[in-house]
């Protein structure tokens, strides 16, 4: 389980989370939403502790992990696997050595075990067979599916998804959202995904949290935000912009 | 009068950055066997892959040692002294410093491209996501490998600038070579040989501490990753030739001791 607790959060002089406070429940699919440069994947970054607050609190199982220095960090985030706005695939090595990374720095697995633990990764994915590519020869979907495998491959309790469909082509963006509901059923994870992208909220969310100003401006069942009457949930889930903008 | 305060200030942060990467570095030491595959990939960059150019540099400079102190020394009828002259200038100051900004300048390059490159694209967050520290990971195999490394190309380079000073010495300018081996011998001390393979280890800890900081800490982008490896030769050089002096004054001190 996920709290966070009246999260602030300032690059320079620009307030960029203001009291952010939500709640995830274990085994829930999460959905947080918002224009381009709210702070989404900011608030994303705070789950894992790779952000410090500058005020308020996260917590994990019930630890604040605002709190703890990097190394403390280390064992939480054992708990959490992450997917890459860009996948973030370590370059110098192959689709496999990324995927078994985690295992291999644990040093308490057989090569064979790891092998066949990246094998089931990459077939859960659909990327049998391309343990021995370097990321430089995937497209961005195959990146994606390959930084999927890695986040899953050790069994983390939660996944967090930075913009899983940014970048890629509708067709591979249906297949990303099949593959993250497919990886909440299969695995019982916990999901929090941060998007843009409304196709992916229907596909996937449980439950959505809409982030504006700082601050979660709502929340509700996917039915709920879609069928909403609020003038500016109304715009961001049909895509429409403000008047005022366009005169800027 | 502010962009001096500025400049100051600027500095001592980045000492201080440098002084905590050096502490936490010194504290994840233990950490070395989990990333013993990284440790021997960057001993083989740094060691191996930079023969030819210590190489090159020793000889050159042993050999243009040779001739310019011969050209003097011949005045003076004292040319069979001018190989003992390379012998100290070689151990002492050439050979670590020369070596050491040969290696700032293609191995502290590349580990602060490497690790900026690494930064911009995230994947030292996805390290970070997959419970490594990046200071394990990334920087204790790097500085362990330099100091391992170091020592050796130097003593690499001044064996070979003194071979190639000799070969010089009896070959071209017809110096007679057992009086000129004979002088090296005697007047080359041991001494002079552990303040050049001491100051080695020490000008590669440097290197690899600001090469491995400035890849840490670079700013966004393409110019992000420009500024911080151009920094990274800029300031391990400087901060090679500026400690250079010091430790020279301060081992020859301790070494007198011994």
């Amino acid at each position: 389980m996920i709290e966070v607790r009246a999260l602030k959060k300032n690059f320079g002089p620009h307030r960029v989370l203001d009291g952010v406070s939500l709640r995830i429940e274990q085994g829930e699919s999460v959905v947080i939403i918002g224009r381009s440069g709210c702070g989404k994947s900011i608030l994303l970054k705070h789950l894992i502790g790779l952000i410090q607050p500058e005020e308020g609190e996260v917590l994990v199982d019930g630890e604040n992990i605002s709190r703890m220095n990097e190394r403390e960090l280390l064992r939480v985030r054992r708990k959490f696997g992450m997917l890459f706005q860009g996948a973030a695939l370590f370059d110098s090595m192959t689709v496999e050595e990324n995927v078994g990374f985690l295992l291999h720095r644990e040093g308490n697995h057989t090569a064979a075990e790891i092998a066949q633990r990246v094998t089931d990764a990459l077939d859960m994915v659909e990327l049998a067979g391309t343990q021995s590519k370097k990321p430089s020869e995937l497209s961005g979907g195959m990146r994606k599916r390959v930084g999927l495998a890695r986040a899953i491959v050790y069994r983390p309790e939660i996944v967090l998804y930075d913009e899983p469909t940014t970048g890629l082509d509708p067709v591979v963006s249906d297949s990303i959202d099949k593959l993250i509901v497919r990886v909440c059923e299969r695995l019982k994870v916990t999901s929090v995904v941060v998007t843009h992208d409304m196709r992916t909220v229907r596909a996937v969310a449980h439950r959505v949290l809409m982030l504006h100003q700082g601050r979660i401006y709502t929340e509700g069942t996917p039915e709920e935000i879609f069928g909403a009457a609020d003038p500016l949930v109304r715009r961001f889930v049909e895509g429409i912009s403000d008047p005022k903008e366009l005169a800027i | 009068m502010n962009n001096f305060a500025q400049w100051v200030g600027n500095w001592l942060r980045g000492l201080g950055s440098i002084s905590m990467l050096a502490f936490e570095v010194v504290r994840a030491l233990g950490t070395l066997r989990s990333a013993g595959r990284e440790f021997l990939n960057q001993l083989y960059f740094i060691g191996v892959k930079s023969q030819s150019v210590v190489l090159i540099t020793g000889a050159f400079t042993g050999m243009v040692l040779e001739a310019q102190t011969y050209f003097q020394f011949v005045k003076v009828k004292m040319e069979s002294a001018t190989l003992a002259v390379v012998g100290v200038s070689m151990c002492g100051e050439l050979g670590p410093v020369l070596t050491a900004l040969m290696v700032a300048g293609r191995v502290g390059a590349a580990m602060a491209a490497q690790i900026g490159t690494m930064k911009v694209t995230e994947q030292i967050d996805a390290l970070r996501t997959l419970a490594t520290h990046p200071v394990d990971y990334l920087v204790v195999p790097r500085v362990v490998a330099t100091l391992v490394a170091m020592p050796l190309l130097t003593a690499e380079a001044i064996a070979v600038g003194i071979g190639a000073a000799f070969l010089v010495g009896t070959f071209l300018l017809q110096v007679e070579p057992s009086f000129s081996w004979w002088n090296l011998v005697r007047r080359t001390d041991v001494t002079d040989v552990i303040m050049g393979l001491t100051k080695a280890g020490i000008f590669g800890g440097a290197i690899a501490l600001i090469s491995c900081q400035k890849g840490l800490h670079c700013g966004e982008g393409a110019e992000g990753v420009g500024r911080a490896t151009t920094e990274a030769v800029v300031y391990a050089s400087i901060t090679i030739l500026v400690s250079n002096f010091f430790l020279t004054l301060l081992l020859t001190k301790l070494l007198a001791m011994l």
